[in-house]
């Protein structure tokens, strides 16, 4: 039973197909992984939780997941189970409603972990380590970060101790910390899964996404959470594939585009020399190159951090200790007590953020720093539709170094957020991106790969992350803990 | 742009946020670092250029005004740190 868990979701699928197994088994085989491995991973939170499941026994025998877990990142709704972004305002919210995913994942006859995936606070953050309930460790060196926010879900599923997991991106909170623990993570094209459910970060950002030990297992995920959904405005309604049915083994013809102002200074050498193998791997399948430029590139990280802390300080507007989470008492005022309630409720990158973002909104400060940023935004947005007219996808690190050390840059925010400097403009794009593994340092971390395409192209993300995968042994690497 | 602790201190209060003294000092110097970072964007002309305030070519989205299932309240106020009937409690607003 002990194997069971590395296997990948299509894998199980298939046992379970034949009757070799029963998903009781696999939830089993699981729930011991956890036992065993997250005192040193630490990649769940509420850990007591663990031995309860929702949806655990699936009715018909013809849905897609039959019964596979799948872990939750804890700022997707999961109705009467613990939501509460691992922040300390949220302490003890219960949603009493469903995510769009979740029941869509429901439907497919998925089980849902009620033990969440841990995070940083309200997803800000590159390394999970501003999760009021402590840092993720990352399974390929325990003293180093697993990348963020969606941290724990992508060391879960790097440590066998998921099967398949959702996360969310809004700057990379999915595809760094992929590229970090070995894995594959997949930012959806905005408007391409609803975010109804997912506790708002920056609204015109935020996507909901698989995160996975393959790429088939991406594709089925995202095969069962996108699609329309009237109960979110922005979900977009155009056909949904089966993305499992555009995983060929084969790129010729493939137009691949290298932009030069990702190959810049500050880019780790390994990490360099671990894509520049694979964009030969690539080209020996029959991928053609073609080196680009995507100029506005370097303004790319401030547009970031001036839109999406400006959204952000709306969205969190309302954690003001009167609907829900923690309510501080004995105050003098109706405003006494908000201040109160989100001093003590809100850690310091939240803090910071907000604060931030409400500058960049005030009077006075608007025009400079808010308006300038959704024009830059434009720019940046034209980058890539010029590329895209001509090629098919793009190929990028996916972060500039690989893990870095728990603590490294916790006081240095500035630091902390260049990390997101290749991931970021997918987002204030709104393309999809997906980070596959490529290599490793030679300390044994892993190293990620992104490729980027035009808007709801993620056929093209899967067939050309598919082939390299197919074609080269990283995906298969575990870490030992 | 210079960033002074009156500045900060006022938007923490527009955000609703209360900051000791020592917190104060730690973020208006960190502001200060990331305000002198994004001070690169004014290096981009931006004339003539429209802002993107969201990605999709979508401005309305209407639906037909039909009564459906809603939220029941007690389910919507099962989370209300303090609660009275049907209607959250806040502290006193009027002096």
């Amino acid at each position: 039973m002990e194997e069971l868990i590395k296997l990948t979701a299509h894998e199980l699928l298939e046992r379970l197909n034949n009757k070799e197994i029963t998903s009781e088994e696999i939830y089993s085989a699981l729930q011991k992984r956890i036992k065993e491995v997250d005192s040193k991973v630490r990649a769940y939170v509420r850990l007591d939780k663990i031995d309860e499941l929702t949806n655990q026994r699936t009715k018909e025998p013809g849905n897609k997941l039959k019964g596979i877990p799948v872990s939750i990142k804890d700022n997707i709704c999961t109705e009467g189970y613990n939501t509460e972004c691992c922040s300390k305002i949220l302490e003890g919210f219960r949603p009493p409603y469903d995510a769009t995913v979740i029941k869509k994942l429901k439907e497919a006859g998925a089980s849902i972990l009620n033990a969440k995936a841990n995070m940083d606070e309200f997803a800000f953050g590159s390394s999970t380590e501003n999760s009021f309930f402590g840092p993720t460790h990352n399974p390929w060196n325990l003293e180093c970060v697993p990348g963020g926010s969606s941290g724990g879900c992508a060391a879960a599923v790097a440590a066998d101790e998921a099967i398949l997991a959702l996360g969310s991106d809004t700057g990379g909170s999915i595809r760094q910390p992929a590229s970090f623990c070995g894995v594959v993570g997949l930012k959806p094209t905005y408007g391409r899964v609803s975010r109804y459910g997912l506790i708002a970060f920056a609204s015109s950002l935020d996507q909901i996404g698989p995160i996975t030990k393959d790429v088939r297992d991406n594709a089925l995920l995202m095969s069962c959470i996108c699609g329309y959904d009237p109960l979110d405005s922005t979900s977009v309604n155009t056909g949904v594939p089966d993305y499992t049915k555009v995983l060929v083994n084969d790129v010729k013809g493939i137009k691949i585009g290298i932009p030069k102002e990702y190959f810049i200074e500050g880019l780790d050498s390994e990490v360099k020399s671990a894509l520049e193998e694979s964009i030969n791997k690539l080209k020996t399948l029959g991928a053609e190159y073609k080196e680009v430029s995507l100029p506005h590139t370097e303004y790319a990280v401030p547009v970031y951090y001036i839109i999406a802390t400006a959204e952000a300080s709306s969205n969190l507007a309302r954690f003001d200790g009167v609907q829900y989470g923690l309510r501080v008492d004995k105050t003098e005022s109706l405003i006494d007590m908000y201040k109160k309630t989100r001093e003590a409720g809100f850690g310091n990158e939240a803090k910071r953020r907000i604060i931030l973002g409400t500058f960049a909104l005030s009077h006075g400060y608007y025009d400079a720093y808010y308006l300038r940023a959704l024009k830059v935004r434009t720019l940046i947005k034209q980058d890539f539709d010029a590329v895209f007219k001509e090629l098919d996808c793009i190929i990028t690190p996916t972060s500039p170094t690989p893990a870095f050390k728990i603590g490294e840059k916790i006081d240095e925010p500035l630091k902390m957020y260049l990390s997101d400097i290749y991931t970021i403009s997918a987002n204030l794009a709104g393309i999809p991106a997906i980070s596959i593994p490529c290599g490793f340092t030679k300390r044994g971390l892993p190293v990620g790969l992104q490729i980027l395409a035009k808007p709801f192209d993620e056929e093209t993300l899967f067939r050309v992350a598919y082939t390299f995968e197919q074609n080269t042994p990283w995906h298969k690497m575990k870490p030992k803990i | 742009m210079e960033i002074t602790k009156e500045t900060v201190e006022y938007v923490a209060h527009l955000a609703r946020i209360e900051l000791n003294r020592k917190e104060l000092e730690k973020v208006s110097q960190q502001l200060q670092d990331i305000l002198d970072f994004i001070d690169k964007l004014k290096k981009v002309d931006i004339k003539d250029i429209n802002p993107t305030s969201h990605i999709l070519p979508i401005d309305n989205v209407l639906r037909q005004d039909t009564p459906g299932e809603s939220l029941p309240i007690d389910k919507a106020l099962s989370n209300a740190p303090q609660r009275e009937g049907n209607f959250f409690v806040v502290p006193k607003i009027i002096e």
